[in-house]
């Protein structure tokens, strides 16, 4: 354990805004040089851990260090060593492109000559050449995430905190931002990146699964598959929506989600013959279907995490109901 | 120097974008300039040809001759000549006169008697500047010959200072100085941060490295030359337009000017932590303005008002200013001879910039 560097690691961090419990007791280990995600659906605390992380929010209990440097005590000295990039565009949009760039490298106070060149370096860098002189605010959804990356990593932070970069962009434009999001972390920085993209998120070295502010699984896409409390079962079927109604009634299935003409079918490890138990209630209501065990992806892992804690909650609900 | 570099950059950002903001371009020159035709023009304390009506039961050659020394000082407009009190009366209720004179039948007697009234004035009291004007009226001299005129003459003589000609452009527009600066630059600042809250921007820029008193500062210094820009526009059309004297040193105008003009600047910033929308910081500086018209001297005189409003009225920066400002260009005086108003101006400056200075977090909770 000792040997790994990590560049991010936090405690028992929560926030809470009124009675709303936006992050709780969220633990996090994030390696160094390495691209860390942050997966859940919106409402989930992606965005508020990020803005603890960056010492923007002060953590209502727990506490965070980021490059050695506490949260709550050093968020000054923190600020010149991160880079942020709000889901929000907010650079100035009644400034150019390039106006934008030179005032971000002035309030970082580069060198008179450093800035120029950096700015220029960026420029070339993130395709923004040409729209140079353009006002920010006219600027495309993959252009201004282009700027917002840039301005982010212009004094060369060692992490950059990413909250949704790429909401508000096209497939190729989410393609090419990841490859230089790669290029970045072997330049050595650490990324933490937050998105509700299965295939970005399965893009990271590492994750954690944010539901309802809780962190509810993380490690390596990979071996979050492994360690998943679930079994996946794919029926392939001519007509799935009748072997979805079939099985809906199987009380050992947690979860079932349509692809095409796909199911994947998710019940508990424990369940032993999944596949044989699926096999003979297709049979029994006499639906031809191909039913296997396949490896879970990241989506089954999100919907068997969070499934399992809507349980876990529903039941909490139940007993404090009775106990009313 | 690296924060001489972030206090520039935070400058040089709001210079350009001012220059691209052409609605509030325009309202930096334009309020000056409404303003002061609004003022200078339109309103008059000075008021001539109210209307009026009047009643001649006499009907003498020197009531006549009475009626016609009335209507010489421009103060009325003779409308109507009425044949009873009663239509007088109703000729008032309808609003069409604002003052009656009423001449009873026995005014050649009432003359030679010394010491009875010879006349009535009505007069609608509902403005006060109307029953003002009309006290000037009971001035007019009535008599049989002209050496009892000049017993007549009043006892105490008024000799005017700083405005002989008696016109409301000589008051106001010094005064409008001050109006206009704490409009404009109380508003401007006030909206500063909330905007770029509400835009976004702040978000990215609390994550930069630059410290709450950079950016203030950084924020403010474009604004001064706004204000100072405005403060050339109000004093050359005062001057030229209005033939305001400017009395006093140029220099010590400009000091005053400065230093009310940071004042009105760190009061918005104040305003601009207070508020969360744009909307709210507008509201909130129409909580300072409006006193700062009302109660600062602009309008009524200081002195006149009651213990209260004097109280609520030194609060105001635009008091203060009021007096620096018209004791410059309209007494000559000079700047430290009113060293008080200077401290007190001060005095805003610091506080407002240390409050909203403390109360700005780099943070979002």
């Amino acid at each position: 354990m000792a040997d790994i560097d990590y560049a991010i690691q936090a405690t028992g961090l929560s926030k809470q805004f009124g009675s709303l419990v936006a992050v709780n007791n969220v633990d996090l280990n994030v390696p160094a040089g390495k691209i860390y995600g942050f997966l859940g659906p919106n409402g989930s605390g992606k965005s508020t851990t990020i803005r603890m992380l960056c010492g923007l929010l002060t953590p209502t209990s727990g506490s965070a260090t980021v490059l050695g440097l506490d949260t709550r005590k050093e968020a000054e000295a923190l600020k010149q060593k991160i880079g942020y990039m709000t889901q929000k565009f907010s650079l100035f949009e009644d400034l150019t492109v390039r106006e934008n760039l030179e005032f971000v490298s002035t309030i970082y106070t580069l060198s008179g000559r450093t800035r120029k060149a950096r700015v220029a370096e960026l420029l070339t860098e993130f395709d923004l050449a040409d729209r140079s002189r353009q006002y920010a605010g006219t600027l495309s959804g993959g252009q201004k995430q282009r700027l917002a990356l840039a301005a982010a990593t212009l004094h060369r932070p060692s992490i950059l905190f990413l909250d949704e970069p790429t909401s508000a962009v096209d497939p190729q434009n989410r393609r090419d931002f990841w490859e230089t999001l790669f290029e970045l972390a072997d330049q050595g920085a650490t990324i933490l990146v937050s998105t509700h993209y299965m295939d970005e998120a399965a893009r990271c070295h590492n994750l954690a699964i944010l539901d309802q502010g809780v962190k509810v699984a993380d490690g390596s896409p990979r071996q979050l598959g492994k360690e998943i409390t679930s079994q996946v079962i794919e029926v392939i079927a001519q007509d799935p929506n009748t072997a979805r109604n079939c099985l809906s009634d199987e009380s050992a299935i947690t979860s079932i989600t349509q692809l095409g003409v796909r199911l994947r079918v998710l019940m508990p490890k424990q369940q032993r013959d999944g596949v044989q138990l699926v096999q003979k209630r297709l049979g029994e209501a006499g639906i031809e279907a191909e039913v296997e065990a396949v490896f879970p992806d990241l989506e089954d892992v999100f919907v068997a995490v969070t499934e399992l804690r809507r349980r876990e909650d529903e039941g909490k609900q139940d007993s404090q109901g009775e106990a009313a | 120097m690296k924060t001489l570099l972030r206090i520039f950059a935070v400058m040089r950002k709001e210079f350009l974008q001012l220059s691209r903001d052409r609605l509030t371009f325009g309202m930096i020159v334009g309020i000056p300039l409404i303003q002061l035709l609004m003022f200078g023009y339109a309103i008059n304390t000075d008021v001539r040809y109210l209307s009026a009506a009047y009643v001649d039961e006499a009907d003498t050659h020197l009531s006549r001759q009475f009626v016609s020394e009335l209507t010489a000082t421009q103060v009325i407009d003779l409308k109507h000549r009425a044949a009873s009190l009663q239509e007088l009366d109703s000729l008032m209720d309808a609003g069409q006169i604002s003052i009656g004179i009423f001449i009873p039948e026995d005014f050649d007697r009432r003359v030679i008697g010394n010491g009875r009234q010879i006349a009535q004035l009505l007069v609608d009291g509902t403005d006060p500047i109307i029953l003002g004007v009309a006290q000037q009226l009971t001035a007019a001299p009535v008599a049989f010959d002209n050496q009892q005129r000049t017993s007549q003459q009043n006892r105490i003589v008024v000799r005017n200072y700083y405005n002989p000609e008696r016109r409301s452009a000589v008051n106001i527009v010094p005064g409008l100085v001050g109006v206009i600066l704490t409009m404009t630059m109380v508003l401007f600042t006030a909206v500063a941060i909330v905007r770029e809250r509400e835009r976004g921007n702040l978000e990215f820029l609390i994550n930069t490295p630059v410290k709450t008193p950079e950016l203030m500062l950084g924020k403010i210094f474009p604004y001064i030359v706004i204000g100072l820009l405005q403060l050339v526009i109000i004093l050359s059309l005062g001057r030229y337009f209005f033939e305001v004297p400017i009395r006093g040193d140029y220099l010590h105008i400009l000091w005053a000017s400065l230093l009310f003009i940071a004042t009105n600047l760190s009061l918005g910033l104040l305003l601009s932590t207070l508020a969360t929308t744009q909307f709210q910081a507008m509201q909130m500086t129409f909580f300072i303005l409006l006193p700062s018209i009302l109660l600062s001297g602009f309008m009524f005189p200081f002195d006149g008002m009651p213990p209260l409003a004097q109280a609520i009225a030194e609060v105001l920066p635009l008091t203060h200013f009021n007096r620096l400002i018209r004791g410059i260009i309209l007494r000559g005086a000079d700047i430290l001879s009113m060293w008080d108003e200077l401290i007190a101006l001060a005095v805003f400056m610091v506080v407002a910039l240390v409050l909203s200075i403390a109360r700005f977090r780099k943070r979002l909770d």
